[in-house]
């Protein structure tokens, strides 16, 4: 048996409290314990950037961080980030507009990965978010509209027309 | 092209909303209360017997609930193999995989135990204490190699490697290659790996001992399948079982397939009486979820002094893995798809299919598709070389005309039927893309750059591709007594915007809006027939059978709206959930009333003379298969330093018909276009020569990620079939198909001056410099 801890920490703004294996990844802890199934896992060795999240506003993969490193901080992932009143976030807006999603597994990382991004680069070229979104792969869609989505994601958090 | 009011229009996509909150519904988020995990034991050797296994100490481990092995599980099912194999005369040995392996292991990843624990990590805890003693045995790694006379038999039992064997053969090809003037002969060998859907597999199983009723949820692509399956091996009658597609995280081909895990988890459900889930890992999908990956094609075309086809003929090594998962249907389709958008007066081709020690060989999007034209395209490339021809004039010289559509060719599908290519304009859906990428400008671009010092090369590669195989997908549609409307299909969803589909047609007779349709798609509980998704079937045949049930629940709103009112059908129209009296808006009733009168009162006669209920269910059945088809035009810069190559420019021409929502049409080529660029360029499923699998993270096993995707181009041709209702073709696959023989051919053009010659695909960078420099590289 794996030994435990008790952690606490925020998520999506609120406080949680729980009994986490030592040895459990946060994303397991996100989605087992705590029921946020929004985030996915696909491949659990640090690669697809599926499990993306935000971590005190860093983009980080859930699946190389353990549960109990999360203790005390703030945890963002993907159902935190519309607005309180359901209100799309723009990137989420963006994507359903671009037809950035096609089976929607690989966009949860992706959206973290882009929300960090863009708070530091609000004015991003193609090429720009391209290399930002090469640690994040995409099976279905080839990435072009997932490129024109977060261009238009920029406009509108840059308060221009999309 | 004509768009109607939904149909042939950008519509929201009405998977969007729940998945871009995260509250989509996938596998791995279904999680009934006490459910209990499972891990499976899998053969580290490519090939052993299996001499003694002991389960004790996992057994004892505190968590443990369960440690199955096929002995185990013999009790409670009706046969220990899967028996899945398509239909098909050519099969030299029954090659049925094992549930669970009791006798011998024929690849690494294949399973034979299963833990059931608390938790999925104290279930691979006690995987590492089951002991197990192999006796290892000679393992067979290469298709070719498994075809000579003294190869190591990937089956000890067996007497020979050679699975399965066919010809595939029309006109007299030997007398057209003996008084043709020339003929070129090429060697190739084409890999392809997997799908490596973003979420990898998996299945929970919850039992009802009550009733002893099971549900199974499988990221499957075909549940009605399954759940034939899982009735027939567990010896349940239908009523019970009941087998359901979630959000499916990618398909790509695998996920059609039925796995040992499908039946072994919902077996454990009803052992222990309590849920079981397990989900696949990706290190698992690499040995466990089935691929494509190698043939070589031994090929001869023979033609006239101008470049005419006369006839086509080789032979096909294919590799098949351990075990038959599914057919001969990737070797057969490799084929099949190589003289397609040609005029080939002759044509015989041999396909061997080779059991290796390696994971099962079943369709990835294109199965077997890309190969056949890869083929095709290099012979093309060598005959123009030859003769020396522009490789785009003798492609035009043999593309079937447009006049000459319906053109029947001599092939059947491995279903019999016959193969007709239904519309299209070959010629022109090329031309397009040579206009777009400046063909005929190239030679002065590639001159500038070769004295820059700079190596461009460009290529093209044309296809056909059979779409929308059937026979057919069942589709009800149904407006509730409460105006709600409810299409559920057979069709199962798998990223490929199915329910979009379906709601935009339904909505579109029945004047509602996209987001009032209710879809469900892979249930076996809403729709009893079922065939599911591959072979870029679902617009095809789900969309025909919802519109022709839509236009059905249309009429018959219509004709008990029309006794309620009190007027002539011609008179009304629908809009906005109600039925109108033309030119007097106000005078309407609603959907919702429609339904409640149809559904009837005590000793009261049902309005409008049509039978009780607002409902229709369709199969509409089509055999053949619509043939869409393309051309792509890449544009590549080489660096003879690294062997990187660099696509500069990619153009898609294509056809598929109509398109029912062109965002999503662009997405799927998109999609596929990026898959392809893979197979040219970088992703190889790599074993060594004990048929140890050597590519098994993908920091190894490299997909494609934003930074390689280069400008993309995409044209569109609408030719109309008239095989269905709709108009429409197939699109799921075909970007992928053209791919890796446009990139191969572009840098073989780049490096023309090294008098290379490109044989194989994937071409890694290793593999290039060898093309520049083969004295260099050393052998390889
Ligand atoms: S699941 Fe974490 S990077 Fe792939
Ligand atoms: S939308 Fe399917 S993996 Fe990205």
């Amino acid at each position: 048996m794996s030994e435990s801890r008790h952690i606490a920490l925020h998520v999506n703004g609120e406080r949680r409290e729980a009994e986490t294996p030592v040895r459990q990844h946060l994303a397991d802890f996100l989605r087992g314990t705590l029921g946020l199934t929004g985030t996915h896992l696909g491949c659990e060795h640090g690669v697809c950037g599926a499990c993306t999240v935000l971590v005190d506003g860093r983009a980080v993969r859930a699946c190389l961080m353990l549960a109990v490193q999360a203790a005390g901080r703030a945890v963002t992932t993907i159902e935190g980030l519309a607005a309180a009143d359901g209100t799309l976030h723009p990137l989420q807006q963006a994507f359903c507009d671009h037809h950035g999603l096609q089976c929607g597994f690989c966009t949860p990382g992706i959206l973290a990965t882009l929300v960090e991004y863009l708070a530091e680069n609000p004015d991003p070229g193609a090429e720009d978010l391209r290399i930002a979104l090469s640690g994040n792969i995409c099976r279905c869609t080839g990435y072009d509209s997932i490129v024109a989505a977060a261009l238009a994601a920029a406009r509108a958090l840059r308060g221009e027309a999309a | 092209m004509t768009a109607g009011r939904l149909v042939g229009r950008d519509v929201a996509r009405v998977e969007d909303a729940a998945l871009i909150r995260g509250r989509g519904r996938f596998v791995d988020d279904i999680a009934p209360p006490g459910a209990l995990h499972a891990a499976f034991l899998r053969s580290p050797h490519a090939h052993a017997r299996i001499l003694r296994v002991d389960t004790a100490a996992a057994r004892a481990l505190p968590g443990v609930q369960a440690v199955l092995l096929a002995d185990d599980l013999r009790p409670h099912l009706t046969d220990m193999r899967l028996v899945v194999a398509l239909p098909s005369p050519s099969y030299r040995l029954e090659l049925h995989r094992p549930i669970l392996a009791a006798a011998e292991v024929a690849h690494v990843g294949e399973a034979l135990a299963v833990v059931i624990a608390d938790s999925r990590a104290l279930a691979e805890d006690a995987l590492a204490l089951i002991e197990v003693d192999y006796d290892p045995l000679p393992a067979i790694a290469d298709c070719d190699a498994a075809l000579l006379p003294d190869a190591p038999l990937a089956h000890s039992g067996a007497d020979s490697n050679l699975v399965a064997q066919m010809t595939v053969a029309y006109g007299d090809v030997d007398a057209a290659f003996a008084a043709a003037p020339h003929r070129f002969a090429e060697t190739l060998h084409i890999h392809r790996g997997g799908s490596h859907s973003m979420e990898c597999r998996g299945v929970v199983a919850l039992h009802d001992a009550t009733e002893d009723r099971l549900t199974v949820w499988s990221s499957t692509q075909t549940p009605h399948a399954a759940k034939r399956l899982l009735c027939d091996l567990l010896d349940m009658d239908e009523s019970r079982l009941r087998v359901v597609t979630p959000d499916v995280g990618g398909g790509f081909g695998p996920k059609l397939v039925f796995y040992p895990e499908e039946v072994v988890v919902p077996l454990a459900a009803r052992l222990l009486g309590r849920p079981v889930k397990w989900i696949e890992d990706r290190a698992e999908h690499f040995v466990a979820t089935t691929q494509e990956r190698d043939q070589s094609w031994r090929v001869e075309i023979a033609t006239d002094a101008a470049g005419r086809i006369l006839g086509l003929r080789g032979d096909l090594v294919h590799d098949h893995g351990a075990w038959t998962a599914r057919g001969v249907n990737v070797p057969q389709g490799a084929v099949a798809a190589m003289p397609l958008a040609y005029m080939v007066p002759a044509f015989r081709m041999t396909i061997r299919a080779a059991v290796t020690n390696k994971v099962p060989v079943t369709p990835v999007r294109g199965a077997g598709q890309p190969q056949g034209v890869f083929a095709m395209e290099r012979l093309l490339d060598r005959a123009a070389q030859g003769l020396g021809l522009d490789r785009a004039e003798i492609r035009r010289r043999n593309l079937v005309p447009a006049d000459r559509m319906p053109y029947a060719t001599p092939l059947k599908t491995r279903g019999g039927i016959a193969v007709t290519l239904d519309s299209g304009d070959y010629p022109r859906c090329q031309q397009m893309a040579l206009d777009a990428i400046d063909w005929a400008g190239f030679p002065a671009r590639q001159q500038a750059a070769r004295l820059a010092g700079r190596h461009l090369g460009i290529g093209l590669a044309n296809y056909v591709e059979g779409t929308g195989r059937g026979p057919f997908e069942q589709v009800s549609v149904r407006v509730e007594p409460s105006g709600r409307i409810v299409v559920a299909s057979g069709a199962a969803a798998m990223g490929q915007s199915t329910a979009t589909m379906l709601a935009q047609i339904v909505a579109e007779q029945l004047g509602a809006d996209v987001a009032d349709i209710r879809v469900i798609t892979g249930d076996t509980a809403a729709t009893p027939l079922g065939i599911g998704g591959s072979n870029s079937r679902q617009a095809v045949l789900a969309g025909s059978s919802a519109h022709v049930a839509a236009l059905k629940v249309r009429e018959k709103a219509l004709a008990i709206a029309g006794t309620m009112l009190e007027v002539a059908t011609e008179d009304l129209e629908i809009e906005a959930g109600a039925v109108r009296v033309k030119g007097a808006p106000g005078l309407c009733v609603t959907l919702a009333a429609i339904a409640r009168a149809a559904a009837g009162q005590p000793g009261f006669m049902l309005p409008g003379g049509r039978g009780p209920g607002l409902a229709a269910t369709e199969e509409v059945v089509i055999d053949a298969m619509t043939y869409a088809n393309g051309t792509a035009a890449v544009e590549v810069a080489v660096d003879v330093e690294t062997g990187g190559v660099t696509i500069l420019r990619l153009v898609f021409a294509h056809d598929c018909g109509r398109a029912l929502h062109p965002r999503i049409v662009d997405g799927q080529l998109m999609g596929g276009i990026a898959h392809g660029i893979g197979n040219a360029l970088y992703e190889h499923m790599r074993f060594d020569e004990q048929a140890q699998p050597i590519s098994t993270t993908l920091a190894d096993y490299l997909l494609v990620t934003a930074t390689e995707m280069p400008p993309v181009e995409i044209l569109h041709l609408h030719s109309p079939t008239p095989l269905n209702p709709l108009g429409i073709k197939g699109v799921g696959e075909a970007g992928v198909i053209p791919i890796p023989a446009a990139v191969a051919a572009a840098v073989e053009d780049a490096l023309a001056p090294f008098g290379a010659r490109i044989r194989r695909v994937p071409l890694s960078p290793v593999d290039v410099v060898a093309l520049v420099d083969p004295a260099a590289a050393g052998p390889r």
